[in-house]
């Protein structure tokens, strides 16, 4: 497909949205096992609920 | 299942284990299928090929004040009612209303290099698009200067809802003053004034990108509750050591 003489200007758009939009995926994903590996950690130490 | 129940973090939880999937194939597919609809449609009359940048640039700032206002509403909740689970959503709302803002700025800029001749003008768009990112990043500052979530929370919820005023600026700036951004063309009183072939392609994009957004935020959400579940052990585990 041909871009014209801006193509630079919408890969470059395409290019960084890509990103951020992956960075905003990757940042819920490790985020999420950071925090439950830490509650995991903390609730095996602390006394049962009954 | 009432209203009131689905604010219960337990609930929510559950809820969220659900819908987070559900909100992340649906955007994969909506923002494909945009996309690949987007770059078949007819290049445009005046802009050419630069049009293509709509697919991505519009539904940012439609998302960029779109979370602002979830951020005030969350606000309101935080502040009137103290609802943690308002607190946890103004707060991941406004991580990911900051990144949609970036990219709205971004996309923009580089949309209007070939097209009005510079990459930034201050304008009454842009320059209240940049105070929409700034309210944003003030939220976050906020958000993490002070260590007691709760109180970060009421500061950040008062912030969030005086700023709320710029919404209403940015969505009509280019009706009010002189502007060298297009006025709205989807959003009219009067009916959308694009052509359906690239209509069609915006609002299934637009679509992905809520999606995307749904997912994220119900996401982060969850991850904020659970931190603040690290957090009160922690206190717990603090508090019993030095009972011993």
């Amino acid at each position: 497909m041909d871009l014209g003489q801006h193509a630079a200007f919408i890969i470059a758009a395409y290019a960084i949205t890509l990103l951020v939009l992956v960075g905003l995926i990757l940042w819920v994903l490790v985020d999420y096992r950071a925090q439950r590996r830490m509650l995991d950690e903390l609730e095996s130490h602390s006394p049962r609920r009954h | 299942m009432p209203l009131a129940d689905l604010a219960n973090p337990h609930r929510f939880q559950k809820l969220a284990r659900v819908l987070i999937p559900a909100f992340a194939v649906l955007a994969a597919i909506l923002i494909a299928a945009g996309l690949v609809l987007g770059f078949r449609a007819p290049a445009d009359y005046q802009q050419g090929e630069m049009v293509r940048v709509m697919y991505i640039h519009v539904p940012s700032a439609w998302l960029s004040l779109g979370a602002y206002t979830v951020m005030a509403i969350a606000a309101l909740g935080t502040l009137v009612w103290r609802h943690p689970l308002a607190d946890v959503a103004g707060k991941a709302a406004a991580q990911i209303g900051a990144a949609f803002c970036f990219l709205c700025l971004v996309t923009g800029s580089l949309w209007g290099r070939p097209t009005w001749g510079a990459y930034w003008d201050w304008d009454p768009r842009l320059t209240s698009v940049l105070v929409l990112f700034l309210l944003y990043l003030g939220v976050l500052a906020l958000l993490r200067a002070i260590e007691d979530p709760n109180r970060a929370g009421r500061a950040a919820a008062i912030l969030a809802l005086v700023g709320f005023v710029n919404v209403p600026i940015v969505k009509f700036s280019v009706d009010w003053w002189a502007s060298i951004h297009q006025q709205a063309s989807v959003m009219r009183l009067d009916g959308p004034t694009i052509h359906s072939s690239m209509l069609t392609p915006l609002l299934i994009s637009a679509a992905g990108f809520l999606a995307l957004f749904l997912a994220l935020h119900l996401a982060a959400m969850r991850n904020e509750l659970l931190r603040r579940r690290v957090r009160t052990l922690r206190i717990l585990a603090a508090v019993s050591a030095e009972g011993r």
